[in-house]
Protein backbone atom coordinates (compact mmCIF):
# COMPACT_ATOMS: atom_id res chain seq x y z
CA UNK A 1 0.00 0.00 0.00
CA UNK A 2 1.59 3.43 -1.08
CA UNK A 3 1.72 6.42 1.47
CA UNK A 4 -0.13 9.07 -0.36
CA UNK A 5 0.13 11.54 2.03
CA UNK A 6 3.83 12.93 1.37
CA UNK A 7 3.08 12.38 -2.19
CA UNK A 8 0.46 14.60 -2.18
CA UNK A 9 2.21 17.53 -0.23
CA UNK A 10 4.40 17.03 -3.60
CA UNK A 11 1.70 17.98 -5.28
CA UNK A 12 0.31 20.69 -3.32
CA UNK A 13 4.37 22.26 -2.67
CA UNK A 14 3.86 22.33 -6.54
CA UNK A 15 0.52 23.94 -6.38
CA UNK A 16 2.56 26.95 -4.31
CA UNK A 17 4.67 27.04 -7.60
CA UNK A 18 1.91 26.70 -9.82
CA UNK A 19 0.17 29.88 -7.86
CA UNK A 20 3.05 31.85 -7.81
CA UNK A 21 3.78 31.60 -11.63
CA UNK A 22 -0.47 32.34 -12.34
CA UNK A 23 -0.04 35.34 -9.56
CA UNK A 24 3.45 37.10 -10.90
CA UNK A 25 2.45 35.97 -14.60
CA UNK A 26 -0.82 38.06 -14.38
CA UNK A 27 0.63 41.07 -12.62
CA UNK A 28 3.07 41.02 -15.99
CA UNK A 29 0.43 40.52 -18.25
CA UNK A 30 -1.98 43.12 -16.82
CA UNK A 31 0.93 45.45 -17.19
CA UNK A 32 1.88 44.71 -20.55
CA UNK A 33 -1.97 44.17 -21.83
CA UNK A 34 -2.07 47.98 -20.45
CA UNK A 35 1.28 49.42 -22.01
CA UNK A 36 0.58 47.92 -25.07
CA UNK A 37 -3.32 48.25 -25.23
CA UNK A 38 -3.20 51.86 -25.01
CA UNK A 39 0.31 52.15 -26.99
CA UNK A 40 -1.75 51.06 -29.99
CA UNK A 41 -4.02 54.09 -29.67
CA UNK A 42 -1.19 56.73 -28.95
CA UNK A 43 -0.68 59.15 -31.47
CA UNK A 44 2.81 58.50 -32.07
CA UNK A 45 3.13 56.37 -35.31
CA UNK A 46 6.63 55.05 -33.62
CA UNK A 47 4.49 53.47 -30.12
CA UNK A 48 1.74 51.77 -32.24
CA UNK A 49 4.09 50.15 -34.69
CA UNK A 50 6.08 48.89 -31.31
CA UNK A 51 2.87 47.50 -29.54
CA UNK A 52 1.95 46.23 -32.74
CA UNK A 53 4.72 44.55 -33.39
CA UNK A 54 4.74 43.14 -29.51
CA UNK A 55 1.17 42.28 -30.28
CA UNK A 56 1.56 40.02 -33.02
CA UNK A 57 4.88 38.68 -32.51
CA UNK A 58 3.58 37.08 -28.92
CA UNK A 59 0.05 36.01 -30.64
CA UNK A 60 1.76 34.88 -33.31
CA UNK A 61 3.78 32.10 -31.68
CA UNK A 62 3.16 29.49 -29.33
CA UNK A 63 4.26 29.82 -26.00
CA UNK A 64 6.14 26.66 -25.76
CA UNK A 65 8.65 28.59 -28.03
CA UNK A 66 8.57 31.24 -26.18
CA UNK A 67 9.52 29.69 -22.70
CA UNK A 68 12.11 27.54 -24.63
CA UNK A 69 13.28 31.09 -26.27
CA UNK A 70 13.14 32.54 -22.56
CA UNK A 71 15.07 29.64 -20.55
CA UNK A 72 17.72 27.90 -23.41
CA UNK A 73 18.07 30.88 -25.59
CA UNK A 74 18.33 33.70 -23.43
CA UNK A 75 21.36 32.43 -21.96
CA UNK A 76 23.37 32.99 -25.19
CA UNK A 77 22.48 36.47 -24.93
CA UNK A 78 24.15 36.81 -21.65
CA UNK A 79 20.94 37.00 -20.19
CA UNK A 80 20.28 34.12 -17.74
CA UNK A 81 17.06 33.58 -15.60
CA UNK A 82 15.86 30.89 -13.32
CA UNK A 83 13.02 28.49 -14.60
CA UNK A 84 10.67 30.68 -12.48
CA UNK A 85 11.87 33.98 -13.82
CA UNK A 86 11.99 32.39 -17.56
CA UNK A 87 8.43 30.83 -16.55
CA UNK A 88 6.87 34.53 -15.66
CA UNK A 89 8.29 36.22 -18.41
CA UNK A 90 6.87 34.01 -21.27
CA UNK A 91 3.59 33.55 -19.69
CA UNK A 92 3.16 37.32 -18.56
CA UNK A 93 4.68 38.58 -21.90
CA UNK A 94 2.22 35.86 -24.15
CA UNK A 95 -0.84 36.59 -22.18
CA UNK A 96 -0.02 40.40 -22.12
CA UNK A 97 -0.50 40.69 -25.95
CA UNK A 98 -3.87 39.32 -26.01
CA UNK A 99 -4.75 41.74 -22.86
CA UNK A 100 -3.34 44.22 -24.93
CA UNK A 101 -6.54 43.82 -27.66
CA UNK A 102 -9.10 43.65 -24.75
CA UNK A 103 -7.71 47.28 -23.59
CA UNK A 104 -8.13 48.34 -26.85
CA UNK A 105 -10.99 47.62 -27.78
CA UNK A 106 -12.53 48.50 -24.45
CA UNK A 107 -11.22 52.22 -24.51
CA UNK A 108 -12.53 52.27 -28.03
CA UNK A 109 -15.91 51.56 -27.38
CA UNK A 110 -16.30 54.16 -25.28
CA UNK A 111 -18.13 56.50 -26.86
CA UNK A 112 -16.86 59.88 -28.92
CA UNK A 113 -19.31 61.91 -26.60
CA UNK A 114 -17.24 60.88 -23.73
CA UNK A 115 -14.19 62.25 -25.01
CA UNK A 116 -15.98 65.15 -26.48
CA UNK A 117 -16.90 66.36 -22.96
CA UNK A 118 -13.60 66.17 -21.87
CA UNK A 119 -12.44 68.74 -24.16
CA UNK A 120 -15.21 70.81 -23.98
CA UNK A 121 -14.10 70.75 -19.90
CA UNK A 122 -10.63 71.15 -21.81
CA UNK A 123 -9.13 67.88 -19.52
CA UNK A 124 -5.77 66.84 -21.11
CA UNK A 125 -4.83 63.73 -22.41
CA UNK A 126 -3.69 61.91 -19.26
CA UNK A 127 -6.49 63.14 -17.56
CA UNK A 128 -9.35 62.35 -19.88
CA UNK A 129 -7.65 58.55 -20.10
CA UNK A 130 -7.25 58.53 -16.34
CA UNK A 131 -10.25 59.92 -15.08
CA UNK A 132 -13.02 59.66 -17.70
CA UNK A 133 -12.19 56.82 -20.17
CA UNK A 134 -10.61 54.29 -18.52
CA UNK A 135 -12.83 54.17 -15.24
CA UNK A 136 -15.55 53.19 -17.97
CA UNK A 137 -13.14 51.23 -19.66
CA UNK A 138 -12.16 48.90 -16.77
CA UNK A 139 -15.77 46.92 -16.51
CA UNK A 140 -15.59 46.14 -20.16
CA UNK A 141 -12.34 44.62 -20.03
CA UNK A 142 -12.77 42.16 -16.87
CA UNK A 143 -14.48 39.35 -18.13
CA UNK A 144 -12.23 39.10 -20.72
CA UNK A 145 -9.12 39.12 -18.39
CA UNK A 146 -10.95 36.55 -16.13
CA UNK A 147 -10.81 34.60 -19.34
CA UNK A 148 -6.83 35.51 -19.93
CA UNK A 149 -5.73 34.92 -16.26
CA UNK A 150 -7.47 31.58 -16.40
CA UNK A 151 -5.74 30.33 -20.25
CA UNK A 152 -2.43 31.71 -18.04
CA UNK A 153 -3.22 29.38 -15.27
CA UNK A 154 -3.21 26.56 -17.55
CA UNK A 155 -0.60 27.69 -19.55
CA UNK A 156 2.12 27.36 -16.39
CA UNK A 157 1.52 23.67 -16.92
CA UNK A 158 3.84 24.35 -20.16
CA UNK A 159 6.71 24.99 -17.83
CA UNK A 160 7.62 21.89 -16.27
CA UNK A 161 9.36 21.25 -19.58
CA UNK A 162 12.04 23.45 -17.80
CA UNK A 163 12.26 21.98 -15.03
CA UNK A 164 10.27 24.20 -13.20
CA UNK A 165 8.75 22.30 -10.29
CA UNK A 166 4.80 23.06 -10.59
CA UNK A 167 1.70 21.15 -10.25
CA UNK A 168 2.05 19.59 -13.53
CA UNK A 169 5.69 19.05 -12.95
CA UNK A 170 5.04 16.80 -9.85
CA UNK A 171 2.25 15.21 -10.87
CA UNK A 172 4.79 13.28 -12.93
CA UNK A 173 6.98 12.82 -10.41
CA UNK A 174 4.52 10.70 -8.33
CA UNK A 175 3.53 8.87 -11.29
CA UNK A 176 7.02 7.99 -11.66
CA UNK A 177 7.53 7.36 -8.50
CA UNK A 178 4.14 5.08 -7.88
CA UNK A 179 3.33 3.85 -11.08
CA UNK A 180 0.01 5.38 -10.53
CA UNK A 181 -1.81 7.89 -12.90
CA UNK A 182 -5.05 8.14 -11.54
CA UNK A 183 -4.60 9.71 -8.14
CA UNK A 184 -1.87 11.98 -9.15
CA UNK A 185 -3.71 13.41 -11.99
CA UNK A 186 -7.46 13.59 -10.67
CA UNK A 187 -5.44 15.59 -7.98
CA UNK A 188 -3.95 18.25 -9.95
CA UNK A 189 -7.38 18.14 -12.18
CA UNK A 190 -9.07 19.34 -9.51
CA UNK A 191 -6.63 21.91 -8.26
CA UNK A 192 -6.54 23.55 -11.48
CA UNK A 193 -10.54 23.69 -11.33
CA UNK A 194 -10.46 25.08 -8.16
CA UNK A 195 -8.05 27.97 -8.78
CA UNK A 196 -9.84 28.56 -11.98
CA UNK A 197 -12.76 28.66 -10.01
CA UNK A 198 -11.18 31.34 -7.70
CA UNK A 199 -10.13 33.56 -10.50
CA UNK A 200 -13.71 33.22 -11.91
CA UNK A 201 -15.03 34.54 -8.17
CA UNK A 202 -12.40 36.86 -8.08
CA UNK A 203 -13.19 38.51 -11.27
CA UNK A 204 -16.60 38.72 -10.68
CA UNK A 205 -16.53 40.19 -7.22
CA UNK A 206 -13.93 42.99 -9.45
CA UNK A 207 -16.63 43.42 -11.89
CA UNK A 208 -19.86 44.21 -9.59
CA UNK A 209 -17.12 46.90 -7.46
CA UNK A 210 -15.99 48.00 -11.17
CA UNK A 211 -19.35 48.76 -12.41
CA UNK A 212 -20.97 49.89 -9.44
CA UNK A 213 -23.02 53.24 -10.12
CA UNK A 214 -22.60 52.47 -14.12
CA UNK A 215 -25.98 50.74 -13.88
CA UNK A 216 -27.60 53.83 -12.62
CA UNK A 217 -27.94 51.70 -8.88
CA UNK A 218 -25.47 52.57 -6.18
CA UNK A 219 -25.60 49.56 -4.40
CA UNK B 1 -17.82 100.05 -30.05
CA UNK B 2 -15.84 96.94 -28.13
CA UNK B 3 -13.96 94.89 -30.41
CA UNK B 4 -15.54 91.43 -30.30
CA UNK B 5 -15.70 88.73 -28.23
CA UNK B 6 -15.59 86.08 -30.82
CA UNK B 7 -14.36 86.74 -34.90
CA UNK B 8 -14.82 84.16 -37.25
CA UNK B 9 -12.81 85.18 -40.45
CA UNK B 10 -14.17 83.43 -44.15
CA UNK B 11 -13.72 80.31 -42.61
CA UNK B 12 -14.33 76.84 -44.98
CA UNK B 13 -15.06 73.54 -42.77
CA UNK B 14 -15.22 70.38 -45.56
CA UNK B 15 -15.87 66.72 -44.82
CA UNK B 16 -13.93 64.78 -47.39
CA UNK B 17 -16.09 66.11 -50.56
CA UNK B 18 -18.84 67.77 -48.64
CA UNK B 19 -18.85 71.75 -48.03
CA UNK B 20 -20.29 72.61 -44.39
CA UNK B 21 -18.57 75.92 -44.25
CA UNK B 22 -18.09 77.80 -47.23
CA UNK B 23 -16.27 81.51 -46.21
CA UNK B 24 -18.64 82.24 -43.36
CA UNK B 25 -17.44 85.40 -41.41
CA UNK B 26 -19.59 86.92 -38.11
CA UNK B 27 -18.94 88.54 -35.15
CA UNK B 28 -20.21 88.11 -31.73
CA UNK B 29 -19.92 91.03 -29.25
CA UNK B 30 -19.10 90.53 -25.38
CA UNK B 31 -22.08 89.43 -23.72
CA UNK B 32 -24.18 88.88 -26.75
CA UNK B 33 -27.01 86.31 -27.03
CA UNK B 34 -27.06 84.75 -30.05
CA UNK B 35 -28.79 81.93 -31.73
CA UNK B 36 -28.51 80.01 -34.56
CA UNK B 37 -31.42 78.68 -36.38
CA UNK B 38 -31.55 77.05 -40.26
CA UNK B 39 -32.55 73.02 -40.94
CA UNK B 40 -30.39 70.48 -40.11
CA UNK B 41 -27.22 70.49 -42.13
CA UNK B 42 -26.87 73.97 -42.27
CA UNK B 43 -23.58 74.01 -40.74
CA UNK B 44 -24.82 75.62 -37.29
CA UNK B 45 -23.87 73.12 -35.21
CA UNK B 46 -20.73 73.35 -36.69
CA UNK B 47 -19.95 76.53 -36.06
CA UNK B 48 -20.14 75.43 -32.16
CA UNK B 49 -18.28 72.46 -32.29
CA UNK B 50 -15.57 74.54 -34.07
CA UNK B 51 -15.76 76.83 -31.37
CA UNK B 52 -15.35 74.41 -28.71
CA UNK B 53 -12.04 73.22 -30.94
CA UNK B 54 -14.42 69.70 -31.51
CA UNK B 55 -13.64 70.08 -35.22
CA UNK B 56 -10.78 72.22 -37.34
CA UNK B 57 -11.07 74.14 -40.05
CA UNK B 58 -10.40 74.06 -43.30
CA UNK B 59 -9.64 77.73 -44.37
CA UNK B 60 -10.11 80.85 -42.64
CA UNK B 61 -9.33 82.26 -38.92
CA UNK B 62 -11.14 82.64 -35.74
CA UNK B 63 -10.22 85.54 -33.11
CA UNK B 64 -11.61 84.41 -29.34
CA UNK B 65 -11.22 87.12 -26.91
CA UNK B 66 -8.47 88.87 -28.73
CA UNK B 67 -6.33 85.55 -28.92
CA UNK B 68 -6.23 83.55 -32.54
CA UNK B 69 -7.72 79.76 -31.65
CA UNK B 70 -6.28 77.70 -34.18
CA UNK B 71 -3.51 80.00 -34.70
CA UNK B 72 -0.61 81.40 -32.73
CA UNK B 73 2.64 83.20 -33.30
CA UNK B 74 5.36 81.05 -33.19
CA UNK B 75 9.06 82.67 -34.16
CA UNK B 76 7.09 85.70 -35.28
CA UNK B 77 4.81 84.18 -38.18
CA UNK B 78 1.30 82.68 -38.02
CA UNK B 79 1.62 78.85 -37.11
CA UNK B 80 -1.02 75.97 -36.64
CA UNK B 81 -1.75 76.39 -32.75
CA UNK B 82 -0.73 73.09 -30.91
CA UNK B 83 -2.25 71.56 -27.93
CA UNK B 84 -1.01 73.86 -24.72
CA UNK B 85 -2.00 76.63 -26.71
CA UNK B 86 -5.94 74.98 -27.24
CA UNK B 87 -6.03 74.70 -23.63
CA UNK B 88 -5.52 78.07 -22.89
CA UNK B 89 -8.12 78.80 -25.63
CA UNK B 90 -10.39 76.37 -24.34
CA UNK B 91 -10.65 77.95 -21.04
CA UNK B 92 -12.72 80.87 -22.14
CA UNK B 93 -15.71 78.72 -23.41
CA UNK B 94 -17.55 76.11 -22.14
CA UNK B 95 -20.32 73.88 -23.99
CA UNK B 96 -23.40 72.15 -23.72
CA UNK B 97 -24.38 69.17 -25.59
CA UNK B 98 -27.46 67.52 -27.04
CA UNK B 99 -26.93 64.14 -25.00
CA UNK B 100 -25.82 65.90 -21.80
CA UNK B 101 -22.56 63.84 -22.15
CA UNK B 102 -22.45 63.41 -18.20
CA UNK B 103 -19.89 60.98 -16.75
CA UNK B 104 -21.87 57.91 -16.03
CA UNK B 105 -19.56 56.56 -13.31
CA UNK B 106 -19.32 59.57 -11.36
CA UNK B 107 -22.25 61.50 -9.13
CA UNK B 108 -23.59 64.63 -9.86
CA UNK B 109 -20.99 66.55 -7.78
CA UNK B 110 -18.19 64.50 -8.62
CA UNK B 111 -19.33 65.58 -12.19
CA UNK B 112 -18.99 68.94 -12.07
CA UNK B 113 -16.01 69.28 -9.66
CA UNK B 114 -14.04 67.14 -11.94
CA UNK B 115 -12.22 69.73 -14.49
CA UNK B 116 -12.13 72.62 -11.86
CA UNK B 117 -10.21 70.20 -9.68
CA UNK B 118 -7.72 68.75 -12.35
CA UNK B 119 -7.25 71.94 -14.41
CA UNK B 120 -7.59 74.44 -12.45
CA UNK B 121 -6.27 73.24 -9.46
CA UNK B 122 -8.89 73.98 -7.16
CA UNK B 123 -9.37 72.37 -3.84
CA UNK B 124 -11.62 69.86 -3.23
CA UNK B 125 -13.64 71.72 -0.44
CA UNK B 126 -13.17 74.97 -2.52
CA UNK B 127 -14.86 72.83 -5.95
CA UNK B 128 -17.26 71.22 -3.97
CA UNK B 129 -18.47 74.49 -2.70
CA UNK B 130 -18.84 76.31 -5.63
CA UNK B 131 -20.26 73.09 -7.67
CA UNK B 132 -23.37 73.59 -4.78
CA UNK B 133 -24.29 77.02 -5.43
CA UNK B 134 -23.92 76.25 -9.15
CA UNK B 135 -26.61 73.05 -8.35
CA UNK B 136 -28.75 75.09 -6.46
CA UNK B 137 -28.96 77.82 -9.19
CA UNK B 138 -30.23 74.97 -11.27
CA UNK B 139 -32.37 73.48 -9.06
CA UNK B 140 -30.29 70.18 -8.95
CA UNK B 141 -28.58 70.26 -5.06
CA UNK B 142 -30.84 68.04 -3.81
CA UNK B 143 -29.24 65.16 -6.35
CA UNK B 144 -25.67 66.05 -6.00
CA UNK B 145 -24.87 62.17 -4.80
CA UNK B 146 -26.98 60.83 -7.42
CA UNK B 147 -25.61 59.12 -10.35
CA UNK B 148 -26.69 60.18 -13.65
CA UNK B 149 -28.25 57.13 -14.53
CA UNK B 150 -30.74 58.16 -12.10
CA UNK B 151 -31.88 61.48 -13.38
CA UNK B 152 -34.05 62.25 -16.01
CA UNK B 153 -32.95 64.30 -19.02
CA UNK B 154 -34.07 67.35 -18.04
CA UNK B 155 -31.91 66.79 -14.76
CA UNK B 156 -28.74 65.54 -16.62
CA UNK B 157 -29.38 68.56 -18.97
CA UNK B 158 -29.54 71.02 -15.57
CA UNK B 159 -26.12 69.32 -14.58
CA UNK B 160 -24.45 69.68 -17.51
CA UNK B 161 -24.94 73.26 -17.36
CA UNK B 162 -23.56 73.39 -14.35
CA UNK B 163 -20.99 71.72 -15.52
CA UNK B 164 -19.75 73.72 -17.67
CA UNK B 165 -20.26 76.64 -15.79
CA UNK B 166 -18.05 75.60 -13.06
CA UNK B 167 -14.85 76.35 -15.27
CA UNK B 168 -16.30 80.13 -15.54
CA UNK B 169 -16.24 80.34 -19.18
CA UNK B 170 -16.77 83.85 -21.33
CA UNK B 171 -18.64 82.24 -23.25
CA UNK B 172 -21.17 79.17 -23.44
CA UNK B 173 -22.28 77.45 -26.59
CA UNK B 174 -25.53 75.61 -26.54
CA UNK B 175 -25.88 73.20 -28.98
CA UNK B 176 -29.23 71.64 -29.23
CA UNK B 177 -29.89 71.67 -25.79
CA UNK B 178 -33.29 70.68 -25.25
CA UNK B 179 -33.63 68.47 -28.55
CA UNK B 180 -32.69 65.10 -26.50
CA UNK B 181 -35.73 65.93 -24.08
CA UNK B 182 -39.30 64.60 -23.69
CA UNK B 183 -41.56 67.86 -24.55
CA UNK B 184 -42.78 68.79 -20.68
CA UNK B 185 -38.82 68.72 -19.51
CA UNK B 186 -37.86 70.93 -21.83
CA UNK B 187 -39.09 73.77 -20.34
CA UNK B 188 -37.17 73.31 -16.66
CA UNK B 189 -33.90 73.62 -19.25
CA UNK B 190 -34.72 76.51 -20.90
CA UNK B 191 -35.90 78.43 -17.40
CA UNK B 192 -32.08 78.28 -16.62
CA UNK B 193 -30.89 79.04 -19.24
CA UNK B 194 -33.24 82.53 -19.32
CA UNK B 195 -32.18 82.73 -15.61
CA UNK B 196 -28.40 82.72 -17.22
CA UNK B 197 -28.78 84.96 -19.81
CA UNK B 198 -30.64 87.71 -17.57
CA UNK B 199 -27.94 87.04 -14.32
CA UNK B 200 -24.52 86.94 -16.02
CA UNK B 201 -22.76 89.03 -18.90
CA UNK B 202 -21.51 85.19 -20.72
CA UNK B 203 -21.65 85.30 -24.24
CA UNK B 204 -23.74 82.74 -25.37
CA UNK B 205 -24.31 80.96 -28.84
CA UNK B 206 -27.37 79.15 -28.76
CA UNK B 207 -28.20 76.24 -31.82
CA UNK B 208 -31.98 75.29 -31.01
CA UNK B 209 -34.94 74.47 -32.88
CA UNK B 210 -37.32 76.44 -30.14
CA UNK B 211 -38.24 79.16 -31.95
CA UNK B 212 -40.15 81.01 -28.74
CA UNK B 213 -37.34 80.59 -26.81
CA UNK B 214 -34.77 82.13 -29.34
CA UNK B 215 -37.26 84.62 -29.82
CA UNK B 216 -37.52 85.50 -25.85
CA UNK B 217 -33.91 84.71 -25.55
CA UNK B 218 -31.49 86.83 -28.23
CA UNK B 219 -30.23 89.78 -29.02
CA UNK B 220 -29.53 88.51 -32.55
CA UNK B 221 -31.01 85.56 -34.69
CA UNK B 222 -29.29 84.05 -37.36
CA UNK B 223 -30.63 82.16 -39.71
CA UNK B 224 -28.09 79.73 -41.82
CA UNK B 225 -28.95 77.52 -44.65
CA UNK B 226 -26.25 75.43 -46.84
CA UNK B 227 -23.19 76.91 -44.81
CA UNK B 228 -24.06 80.88 -45.19
CA UNK B 229 -26.17 83.23 -43.50
CA UNK B 230 -29.31 83.71 -45.34
CA UNK B 231 -30.24 86.22 -42.93
CA UNK B 232 -29.90 88.24 -39.82
CA UNK B 233 -31.17 90.10 -37.37
CA UNK B 234 -33.18 91.04 -33.95
CA UNK B 235 -35.61 87.91 -32.89
CA UNK B 236 -38.44 90.08 -33.86
CA UNK B 237 -37.62 90.87 -37.52
CA UNK B 238 -36.58 87.62 -38.05
CA UNK B 239 -39.80 85.89 -36.41
CA UNK B 240 -42.38 88.17 -37.68
CA UNK B 241 -41.07 90.08 -40.76
CA UNK B 242 -38.63 87.86 -42.65
CA UNK B 243 -37.25 89.28 -45.61
CA UNK B 244 -35.73 86.64 -47.50
CA UNK B 245 -37.96 83.46 -49.55
CA UNK B 246 -35.89 80.76 -47.17
CA UNK B 247 -36.21 82.08 -43.59
CA UNK B 248 -39.64 82.74 -44.65
CA UNK B 249 -40.54 79.10 -45.81
CA UNK B 250 -37.94 77.57 -42.77
CA UNK B 251 -40.60 78.95 -40.09
CA UNK B 252 -43.22 78.32 -42.23
CA UNK B 253 -42.00 74.57 -42.22
CA UNK B 254 -41.33 75.08 -38.19
CA UNK B 255 -44.95 76.29 -37.60
CA UNK B 256 -46.37 73.42 -38.89
CA UNK B 257 -44.45 70.93 -37.40
CA UNK B 258 -46.10 72.32 -33.87
CA UNK B 259 -43.28 74.71 -33.04
CA UNK B 260 -44.14 77.69 -31.08
CA UNK B 261 -42.92 81.05 -32.63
Amino acid sequence: MIDWSGYIGLILQGALVTIELTVLGSALALVMAFAAGLGRLSRFAGVRVLATVYIEFFRGTSIFVQLFWAYFVLPFAGITLTPLQAGVLALGLNVGAYGAEVVRGAVRAIGREQHEACVALNLGRYHRMRHVILPQALPLMLPTFGNNAIELLKGTAVVSLISLTDMTFQAQVVRAQTGSTLIPFATILVLYFAMAMAISAGMRWLERRASRGLDGVRV
Amino acid sequence: MPSPMIRIDNITKTYGPLTVLDGLSMDVMPGEKLALIGPSGSGKTTILRILMTLEKINGGHIEVDGDQLFHMQRAGRLAAADEKHLQTMRKKIGMVFQHFNLFPHKCVLDNITLAPMLTKGVPRAAAQARAMELLDMVGMADKAKNMPAQLSGGQKQRVAIARALALSPKIMLFDEVTSALDPELVEEVLNVMRRLAVETDMTMLLVTHEMGFAHDFADRVLFFDKGKIVEEGKPADIFRNPRQERTQSFLRKIIAAGHRV
